[in-house]
Formats: C-alpha cells, structure tokens, sequence
C-alpha cells in the first residue's frame, strides 16, 4: 500500500463536532455510545513556564491541589465524592499548559460535571493539602535525587536553556520548594484559569447539547482574560559541551540534543520525518540499530523532536555501562553526522512515511487518547481540518525537503551532552 | 495529589521500554476457539477505531527458568526477534513499521507475550509471521552475544543503578524461600552472563508449541475471519502431542517474619514495604482472591484508603502509603502494603503504625461505606477497561495464561459485588507478619559524613 492511498481513509475531522455553548465555551466533541463512559480533557496556556522567579513547581503544586478540596467538600469529602461514583480526575502542569483529565461512568456524568466545576472554580487550597502536597513534591525530589536518569535530564535542561523560564524544574526544587505560599497559588490561578486560551475536547456517550449546558457551569465563571508573564523565544544552548555529574553506579545515562525546528517552521513536518528515521521509531531507527542491535551497547536509545510554545529542541537518550559509555556517544555522533551530510536514503525516507501515516489511528483508539489528542492540537493551535490533512503532509515530504530538514536539524552535529554515572572517557 | 509509588516488584520486562497496560475488564462480546493442533483462540470485538490489536501468550515465564539459567524466559522474548530462514532479522519489524504498527514483547514470572497494534487489514501479515517465528526461530552466535549484553544492560539501568529495585529483588528472594517466584524476571547478573544459544533453543523447543500458546485478536474483526485467518498460518503448525508442563516446587508454609534491610548513599528518601504470601486467583477457594482484592483496594487504594487517610492524613507519619494485591498468578502469589515516611519519622514507627491498621480490620472489619465504594471502584475499573482494547487484550491474555476461564473473567464483577465486609475481615488475617517480608530502603552515611565522623 502507498503512503497516498493510505491518505484518503475516511475523515476523522468529520468525527468531531465544534460544540459551542450559550456563554461561547467551545469544546471537540466525538459523540460515542459504543462504551458508557464520558472522557474530558482540558488545558489552558501556562505552565511551569508561569512560575515565579526563583519559586519552581507553582503550577504543579496548583494542579496537585486542584482535586484537594473544593466548594463545600474539604480534601477527604472532596475524594470520597469522586470514589462513591468511580469518577476519575486529575489535573497536571506542563512546561506550556496546565491542564485536567476527568473520565465518569455514562451514568454519574451529571456528577462528574458538578465536581469538575467545583475543582475548577472553587478549589479552597486549604492549608493542610497544601502542606501534604508540598510534603509530597519534596519527598519525590529527594526519592530521585540520585537517580541517574533524573540527574542525567535535569543537568541537561539546565545547560541546554540557562536562564530561561525552561531551564526550571517543573516539579519544583529542594531548595526553593518550602517558600511556595498560597498566595503564590491563588496568583497562579488567577493568572491562568481564563478562557481566552482554555481548550476542551470530550469524547464519549454525551451529546452536544447536554454537553453545551455543562461547558457553561463548569467554565463560565472563569475570567475571560489570562495575565501571562511575557515567556519570551529561546535558542538551545550549550551544544557541544559535556557535563558529567558523578554518581555511584554501573551505568551511564546520558542525555544529548541540540536547537531543535518548532511547529511554525516550514521544516517541521520534514525534519518529524529525519527524526523518526535517527531514533524515533523503536527496531527501525538507526540509534536502534547501531547502538543495540549489532554493538549491544544499550537498552534503551532514542531521540525525539521536542517543540514548545517559544523553543524546540532535538533530545535523545540512552543508558550504556561505564566502560563504553564514550563508545556509544561516539556511534550516535556519527550517526547524525551522516545524517546530516548525506540525508536518509529513499528507502529509509518512504519507509518512516508510511510508519508516521499509519501510526497515527493508534492515537486514536481510547476516548482518553482522543480527548488528549484533541486538546494538544488546539493548545499547538492547530484545526479540526489538521487531523485529516496531518498525514497529507507527511506523504509530501520529498527527499529534497528531508535533506534540508537533516542539514538544519543535525547541522555540524555538535551536541549538548549530560551524563549521569561514572562515564570512561569521557 | 497522590504520589506514585509502588515498590519495585515483578510485573513484567518488555522487551524494548515502554508504557504497560493494567485494569481489570468485563462485558463485550468474546469468542472463545480452538486450533486442532491446540491453539487457543480469544477474539475481542471492538469496532470504534479500524485497528487491532494482535497477541500470542506464552504459558511459561521466568518461573519456569531451569535451575542456574535464570533470565533464559527473559533472554529468549529478545531472541525471538531474530528472525526465521523466510523472515530473515528485521524483515518483519520493517513490514509493522511500513504500515504503521507497534510492536512488543514482555516476560512475566507466569507468562510471555508477543503483540502488535496495526490497521486492521495487517492482521493476517502479523499472524503468518508470529506463526512462523513460534516453529522456525534461527539463532546464531553473531545475534545472541550482542543481545545478551543488551539484557545485561537493561539490568544495570533497572536493577544495578538503582537501590529501591535491589531492595525489591532480595524482599522477593526473601519471600519465596523455594518457588521460583523468588527469581527475578530479568535473571541474576551472573547467570544472564553464562546463558547461551543451545540454552535458548532448548528452552525454546520446549515452550513455544502451538498447545502452549493463547492468540488474543481485540479490535475492529468478526470473529469467524480472524479463526479463519487463524487455521490457515497458525494451523499449520503440527502439534507437539501435549503442552509442555511447569515444574514448580510449592513454597512451604511460612511461619518466620523476615526483615530485610538496604542502606545506600544513593537513597535520600526512606521507604517502607511489606510482602504477604497470599493465595492467587489461581490457588484460592472461592471467593478468597476477591475478598484480597477488596482489601487491597480499602487499604491502599487512592485517597479514601485507610492507610492514606491515617498514615497521610490523620497521623501525618507518611507522605505516600498504598496496598497491591497481585492476584494473577499461577501459583501463592504477593499481597503488598507500602509507605514512604515524613521526615524525622523512623521506619520501625511505620511498620508499626501499617501493623496496627492491619490488625484493626482483621478484629474489627471495615465501614459498610468504605466496602461499597471500594467495590464500586473496582467493578467501574471493568467497564473503563472497556475503552481500550490493548487493556481487554491483556486482561484476558493475562488471565488465560495463568489457567482462569473466560467465565471467570465474565463474573468477576458480580463475584467482586459478593465480597461482604466479614470475608474482608477474614481476608485481612493473610497479612500476619509470619506470611511475611518487611522491607526497609534506608540512607546510609555518605563516605564523607562517616569520615568527618572518625575524625
């Protein structure tokens, strides 16, 4: 089967409706009766990158808090409301958004709504789940503070955008976490819960209408407007130094990457395209092929295109004992040398085509898959029409567009390299 | 919030890293067959998205490692994908990219499991090939050597760097001072080293028979296609004359508490578990898996669980604390209760705090409230388990490796609905200390505090 035939399957934009309610809440909806269930996601703009100066882990500490009370229930009330009906919710924060997932048995949705409203309006951020939440960061920081792949990508976000709102810990620090206050909170709150970047996207056994008349309880009272600190664009720094942090184990992990293209670039789609073919795909990437398969040097080793609202980069990963740890850095080098010189072969370049065209229904087969795909898009800023013309781009990236994409992506092939263990040679 | 935190215990390895799916399943449609040569065939109907999901279990896993080859079930899932003589290394993964597909597999104490997730009209290419490679794997000394470091790799990353899974290894060797479940999955170091070719072949010949395997077909199919799909590759396999047996010597009945203890540098954060040897849903009388699985829901099942809400919440002694009941299994399995400490809390003062709650529901039992919604949680987890086919595939997989029946998985809920609050009680006197191991993760002295300190 060619990539193009693959292009023309039935329309999943066609799958979605634009629900609008009464107050102008809008939200994708894929109205589904197989299942009874209802799955929510939402997000809105500003996450960890909203953190204070000197204050890491605010919007993670207000999205853990969120579900811990709320309205007239106190943290364990709040709890034993979602249990008595099985309804599951959580929220979390990103580097860019900060968002909530809320999934309920088609039967309790009615409920699932009123909590979610309650959460998302009324949180009381009371002092005690505070402190047992502060309480529960710090005791995850310290749980992995040695561990090498922790220490391996914390060092390495350090150096790759110092100074930057980026280069934060999303999940706080020890040394700054016991000065979070809840003012720090309530501001953070105010600063983000707004509509004006709110996304929505709900799958399931609901219609539109019903739906609408929720949108607007659970919304409606949010600020129409967000106060976001000014993030301001950022090139990816540091490449081609190393940074080694000892620490008392067998193995290496070490962390590279270098500027990456973002999602406005012409490139993106093409330079998606190189990525998969250096190390994206799991047995069919080149990372894969020379660092496991024949040198058996690693379990793991992948690289990913990362974008985000006001950077990207090209990160990658693996773990190789100490004794051939500069070994392996020196084969994934090589590897995006030659990409970078001479682009992937046809073969290589219409095979990872086909992977990215046909991978992309695996994203879509979960109503907590589809709501998470379908808030992404719209946070990204894409439109419903993108779901169908997704895999249109990729069938037309050429060779020429993945040699350019290669070239700018991997470049002098020089990269920023953290490494947590006790590396030879390195 | 809650913080994850489960000890590191056996689940399963997959082959290359990866998300895993767990939840419990119900409902829908299933048809249940049988290839002449023995296959069994499980085919999971799902039409919202024009994909499938495609698995071939193997009834036999690291529990069934021969005596010093332990890790061979391991090492063997890698090797299997090294090609046959018609399907040469690489080949097939290439044709599941080509068209989009996911492949994996992962090794478990009981079982081995081979999967791809494709568009649906791959599913006879991915059966023609899982057939091939369960009859005609070809492994040769240029292939074995780099992949065996490649496991020994995957054991420095999950094992050798990281203190809280040593701790996890020796509790379970701890545990089970005879059944094999006290191996671990991954193999010991030692023995990874000294596995060979004719170690896997011979280990191979022995397990991979179409008698001893369970294809699981969930997504967008009719079952009488994908049974015919199956006769014409997986049926022409011949059969070996009977499936293979496991050789499990039964663990005796403990009657000593173990405590076991782990202090590095490495570890800044304390943590606290406890390991019952409980019967599995394999091994109880009625009723008995059920009511474990209740209790580990009321005990340590989110924030309404009663380890939560005293160790977390009242006595502000602990910062996480949670319950596992391990119940698939073929043999007695684990019954798991966890804690992490606030700081300046001991983990003595913690394991007595759990010791006390425990105590409290053998003597006094459970709220009725409590014991509704911890069913009511769980019975739920069937039906959101509906939404994902992979979820359904492995339920049901799981399951039938280990020797329940379709019928067991179908009236799961209502047996889960059936637990009252005096078989919770009753349930509770499993997790007597002289079931048990108690596993203490400590910090030791960095070298240069115990040097300062000698000054």
């Amino acid at each position: 089967m060619t990539a193009l035939a693959q292009t023309e399957s039935p329309s999943r934009a066609a799958s979605v409706q634009k629900v609008v309610s009464k107050g102008g809440i809008e939200a994708w909806l894929v109205e589904d009766y197989a299942v009874p269930l209802v799955a929510l996601e939402f997000a809105v703009k500003g996450g960890a990158a909203q953190d204070p100066a000197g204050k890491p882990g605010v919007a993670t500490m207000l999205a853990g808090l969120l579900d811990e009370g709320a309205g007239q229930y106190d943290s364990d009330g709040f709890h034993r409301a979602l249990d008595d009906h099985a309804i599951e919710m959580s929220f979390s924060a990103d580097r860019d958004v900060l968002g909530g997932r809320m999934q309920t048995l088609s039967r309790n949705t009615a409920r699932a709504f009123e909590l979610l409203r309650l959460a998302v309006t009324q949180a009381r951020l009371d002092e005690e789940p505070v402190e047992r939440v502060r309480s529960q960061l710090w005791a995850g920081l310290k749980r992995e503070m040695n561990d090498p792949d922790y220490v391996a990508g914390r060092t390495f976000r350090a150096m790759s955008y110092p100074g930057h709102p980026y280069s934060s810990p999303v999940r706080g620090d020890l040394e700054t976490m016991a000065g979070l206050t809840r003012a720090d909170l309530i501001a953070m709150r105010s600063a983000v819960l707004a509509r004006e970047t709110l996304k929505i996207a709900v799958v399931g056994a609901i219609d539109a209408m019903t739906l609408a008349g929720h949108l607007d309880d659970v919304f409606g009272e949010l600020p129409e407007k967000a106060s976001l600190s000014a993030v301001t664009d950022i090139d990816f720094a540091g490449a081609g130094s190393r940074h080694v942090v000892a620490v008392d184990v067998p193995q290496s992990t070490i962390r590279f990457g270098r500027q990456g293209i973002g999602r406005n670039d012409k490139d993106f789609v093409p330079a998606t395209v190189v990525n998969h073919i250096l190390g994206g795909g799991i047995f069919s990437a080149r990372l894969f092929r020379e660092v496991r398969e024949k040198r058996g040097l690693a379990y793991s080793v992948y690289s990913q295109l990362a974008a985000y609202d006001h950077g990207a980069m090209l990160i990658g990963g693996t773990s190789t004992k100490n004794e051939r740890a500069a070994e392996s850095m020196e084969v994934i080098q090589s590897e995006i040398a030659n990409l970078s010189d001479n682009g992937p072969t046809e073969e290589e370049l219409d095979k990872a085509r086909k992977y990215l065209i046909g991978s992309y229904a695996l994203r879509f087969d979960t109503s907590t898959k589809i709501a998470g795909q379908l808030v992404h898009l719209q946070s990204d800023g894409y439109d419903v029409s993108y779901l169908d013309e997704r895999n249109k781009l990729i069938a037309a990236v050429t060779m020429d567009d993945a040699k350019r994409a290669a070239k700018r992506l991997f470049g002098d092939a020089s990269l920023l390299v953290a490494v947590a263990g006790k590396p030879e040679g390195m | 919030m809650s913080l994850g935190h489960i000890p590191a215990a056996p689940g399963s390895l997959c082959l290359t890293p990866s998300a895993s799916a767990s939840a419990k399943p119900a409902g829908p449609a299933i048809v249940q067959a049988r290839l002449e040569n023995g296959l069994d065939i499980i085919v999971i109907p799902d039409h919202r998205a024009p994909v499938v999901t495609h698995m071939v279990w193997y009834r036999n896993g690291s529990a069934d490692d021969p005596q010093g080859k332990s890790g061979i079930a391991h090492f063997l899932e890698h090797l299997m994908f090294k090609g046959t003589r018609d399907n040469p290394q690489g080949k097939f993964s290439e044709i599941v990219a080509g068209f989009g597909g996911q492949e994996n597999a992962f090794t478990s104490n009981d079982y081995t499991a081979y999967f791809q997730r494709v568009p649906k009209e791959n599913l006879s290419v991915c059966m023609e090939y899982e057939a091939d490679r369960m009859k005609n794997l070809v492994l040769t000394d240029e292939v074995v050597a780099p992949e065996r470091d490649v496991v020994l790799e995957e054991r420095r990353m999950r094992t050798d760097s990281d203190p809280a899974d040593q701790l996890g290894e020796a509790v379970q060797a701890a545990l089970f001072t005879h059944h094999p479940y006290g191996k671990p999955i991954i193999g010991w170091g030692h023995e990874i080293e000294g596995l060979e070719r004719v170690d896997a072949l011979a280990y191979y010949d022995r397990f991979y028979t179409p008698e001893n395997a369970i294809l699981i077909v969930a997504g967008d199919v009719e079952a009488p296609e994908v049974v015919e799909l199956a006769k014409s590759t997986y049926g022409k396999l011949a059969a070996h004359g009977e499936a293979p047996k496991r050789f499990r010597p039964r663990e005796p009945e403990p009657r000593a508490h173990r405590l076991v203890k782990l202090a590095d540098e490495k570890v800044e954060q304390p943590s606290h578990q406890s390991v019952f040897l409980v019967p599995s849903y394999k091994t109880a009388e009625p009723g008995v898996a059920e009511a474990l699985e209740v209790l580990a829901h009321l005990l340590g099942g989110g924030q309404t669980s009663l380890l939560f809400k005293s160790l977390v919440m009242d006595q502000k002694i602990a910062v996480a604390a949670g319950a596992h009941y391990a119940g698939t299994a073929v043999d007695q399995t684990r019954f798991y209760l966890y804690g992490m400490p606030a700081p300046g809390v001991t983990l003595d003062a913690l394991d007595a705090a759990i010791d006390a709650i425990v105590a409290g529901v053998a003597r006094d039992g459970i709220d009725e409230s409590d014991l509704v919604r911890a069913k009511t949680r769980l019975v739920a987890e069937a039906i959101y388990a509906q939404d994902n086919q992979a979820t359904l595939a492995r339920w049901y997989g799981a399951s039938l490796a280990i020797g329940l029946k379709l019928e067991d998985i179908a009236q799961w809920p209502d047996r889960i609905e059936a637990v009252t609050s005096e078989d919770v009680k009753k349930a509770a006197r499993w997790l007597d200390k002289r079931r048990g191991v108690t596993g203490f993760l400590l910090q030791a002295p960095h070298e240069a505090q115990t040097a300062q300190a000698a000054e």
